[in-house]
């Protein structure tokens, strides 16, 4: 065990692949010598060349075309978007051709092999444009698998799961935690299955659900309810596509109340979906109407994040009236 | 780094413009429209059976096309797209490539699937959506894809393919770059083609597409079929400049023009093409010159955008000019083509008929191909819609009877 930062984590599944596949390559915008703007592939293109370590022109639709192409080749495709406000002009690429290849050839042909990262979501001052959560609008498509990770070990254990997954897989970074996250991460390999949720803790009186970055703000949230009394049982998803339906079912109807949340805006957000199917799963064991502490339905701001951000305090105050209901 | 703008500096001291249509690129063109190799041109070498597979193969797709724009007629198919005009460009292309070189098509390259060697009953097969299509019947009509003859299954948003096959093209190219010195250490074995209309080459992909594989020197041929219309839009309503070929040299990449209504042309400029690609491992844009002479497909009129007149000018049929040559190369016997013609046609009909009565994919493939392996969300959709059906049989009658 080591101890590292998410980045150093990201690096290792990711050179990890690189000395398994000889045709594995990892490229998008300054990800070659440079390492990208977050470092993620630093020592990469020194060990493994600038063949299969590059930079792209300045074109997400081309990265994206390029990665299916080569992904359909048979060769693992390690794209990077460099932040995920920037996937839209790719995303042709990724819901028509990446999420369809193998349903329209009918298996003749497919892009198990793509694997694209790229960082998400807001708490760096970024601003509209570098602080987006933009995972629901891909979760409306079949043929994607959507994975997010809450910290180091989970990061290595869940990139190296999606990167071996023989589907097109989008791996969202919370660019907050790259560096803020630290922990124990084995330096060998190792894989955690995907469409999994984690139970990341025990409790009795109500669930709460969140992924990625968030995951740090129920945490708290959880440990400030502890303190007025109140028993949280805290579940990572980890996997948006495909969700694990049971597991939170089975917690629902163990404590009768939810709190879903994440920081895209509420409306359409993929709590919807959770909300819509565990409403239908646990009818008669809800206690009370599950909650949503989301985003604004606005844009993400830059000087007023504090009170947009779906925080700590937002989610104690849901607890509360959830129990309290 | 040398140059960091990566121009060539010729310093000027007079204020003057490049006209947009400054660069005017030749075209290549060999056999006239008598059959006769034109003075001064050059016939590539290309043997007997090639030759009279090409024509065949053109031959076959113009009968093919011709029967099954009539079968969407009586309503037996929903769709069709003709090859008409084109047959020269899209056959003498895949005859000039290695079998086990990648072919991503745009739609209207039926001919070189059939070159490969594609069956009639594959096409029928995939027309008629039944359980036999390799697609499994989920896409509409001449969207073929086969593993086997490496042709790329079609898909219809435009222009897709283009960026893709720089990819595909880049893992054909990566086993044979040595891993210390970054060189390639061998001639690269197999390539990929990549057609499209000049419609498509509006499309972001398209500049995508060319502009990657030109910086990280994939092996690929792009083939822009320049038929002079994107569906109902002319092309100088599509695009200003010399053609698309222009733009290949804009992107620094190896362009050439050719008559794609001359077989002999198309064949020996792709040809060419491919040794500089599997040599160099470099990109290389051919631009075909060809008038589609049908509609854009079936749900399209043309005679609501063009005359008469303009299509009568056009007519300078790319088979028969290839026939011609054969004839005259001593090739071909025409009483014996004459009586293989009308035995092809009866033959896409036999196979018309036997598609028609193969059953439709069963309810399994509804779900299956989204995933490696169906999630759960979905195998518990289909139970859902399973006992539906076995509720409803009456409602369901493609698939209730077969339902266990």
């Amino acid at each position: 065990m080591a101890k590292m930062n998410m980045l150093h984590a990201i690096n290792s599944a990711l050179d990890i692949t690189m000395a398994e596949h000889p045709n594995a390559c990892i490229f998008g915008e300054d990800v070659g010598y440079f390492g990208g703007v977050f470092r993620a592939t630093s020592g990469l293109q020194e060990k493994y060349g600038k063949h299969r370590v590059f930079n792209t022109p300045l074109t997400e639709q081309g990265i994206l075309g390029f990665a299916n192409g080569l992904a359909a080749f048979g060769a693992p495709a390690l794209a990077e978007i460099q932040f995920a406000d920037y996937i839209f002009p790719a995303f042709d690429q990724i819901v028509n051709e990446s999420a369809k290849f193998r349903y329209r050839s009918g298996n003749e042909f497919n892009v198990g092999n793509l694997t694209i990262r790229t960082p998400y979501g807001g708490g760096i001052a970024g601003g509209l444009y570098h602080s987006q959560s933009p995972e629901a609008y891909f979760a409306h498509t079949p043929g994607l698998k959507l994975v997010v990770p809450r910290n180091p070990y989970q990061a290595k254990g869940l990139l190296r799961a999606s990167i071996k997954d023989d589907n097109p897989v989008i791996f969202f970074e919370p660019k907050r935690l790259y560096r803020a996250s630290t922990g124990e991460v084995p330096e060998e390999d190792y894989s955690i299955e995907l469409g999994k949720a984690e139970i990341v803790q025990e409790g009795t009186d109500v669930t709460l659900l969140a992924w990625g970055a968030q995951m740090e703000i129920i945490e708290d949230a959880a440990k400030k309810a502890a303190e007025q009394g109140i028993s949280c049982e805290v579940i990572d998803l980890r996997t948006i596509l495909p969700w694990d339906v049971e597991t939170i079912a089975k917690s629902v109807i163990k404590t009768g109340r939810l709190v879903v949340s994440h920081e895209a805006p509420i409306t359409n957000g993929f709590g919807a979906e959770i909300v819509a199917t565990i409403q239908q799963e646990c009818f008669l064991h809800l206690e009370s109407p599950i909650a949503r502490v989301c985003g604004l339905d606005t844009p993400y701001p830059l000087a007023l994040e504090k009170e947009y951000v779906p925080d700590a305090l937002k989610v104690l105050a849901a607890i509360k009236q959830s129990v309290e209901f | 780094m040398s140059n960091p703008n990566n121009v060539s500096l010729n310093i000027n001291h007079e204020l003057s413009f490049i006209d947009g249509h400054a660069l005017t690129i030749p075209t290549l063109s060999i056999l006239n429209e008598e059959g006769d190799i034109y003075e001064g041109a050059t016939a590539p070498d290309i043997d007997k059976a090639t030759a009279i597979h090409l024509y065949e193969t053109m031959r076959f797709i113009r009968a093919l096309d011709e029967r099954m724009q009539a079968a969407q007629r009586q309503g037996r198919v929903s769709f069709y797209m003709q090859c008409l005009g084109e047959e020269a460009a899209v056959t003498a292309s895949a005859a000039a490539l290695d079998q086990n070189d990648m072919i991503m098509a745009q739609y209207r390259e039926q001919a070189a699937l059939r070159y490969r060697g594609f069956s009639l009953d594959q096409f029928m097969n995939q027309m008629f959506s039944n359980e036999k299509d390799l697609g499994k019947g989920r896409q509409m009509p001449i969207h073929y894809g086969s593993r086997e003859l490496n042709y790329m299954t079609i898909s219809s948003p435009l222009g897709t393919q283009i960026p893709q096959a720089t990819g595909y093209a880049y893992g054909q190219k990566v086993r044979h770059v040595d891993a210390q010195t970054g060189e390639l250490n061998s001639t690269i074995d197999n390539i990929t083609i990549c057609y499209f209309g000049e419609g498509a080459a509006s499309e972001g992909d398209f500049h995508a597409g060319l502009n990657m594989a030109a910086v990280h020197e994939a092996p690929v041929i792009f083939f822009a079929r320049n038929n002079g219309y994107a569906i109902s839009t002319p092309a100088d309503e599509q695009f200003k400049g010399d053609g698309i070929a222009s733009r290949g040299v804009g992107y620094g990449i190896k362009t050439i023009r050719v008559d794609g209504a001359d077989a002999l042309a198309v064949y020996a400029a792709t040809k060419k093409a491919r040794e500089i690609v599997t040599t160099k491992g470099e990109p290389v844009l051919i631009e075909s010159i060809a008038y589609r002479l049908g509609a854009h497909s079936t749900s399209d009129d043309p005679s609501g955008y063009r005359t008469k007149d303009e299509e009568a000018k056009h007519k300078g049929c790319p088979i028969e000019r290839f026939r011609k040559w054969l004839l005259k190369q001593g090739w071909l016997d025409e009483a014996q083509d004459a009586k293989d013609k009308e035995t092809i046609r009866e033959e896409i009909l036999a196979a018309l008929k036997r598609a028609e009565k193969v059953a439709k994919p069963a309810l399994e493939e509804l779900i299956s191909d989204v995933y490696d392996t169906p999630i759960p969300s979905l195998q518990k959709q289909y139970e859902q819609l399973k006992e539906h059906i076995l509720q409803h049989p009456d409602a369901y009658p493609t698939t209730a009877g077969r339902l266990k």
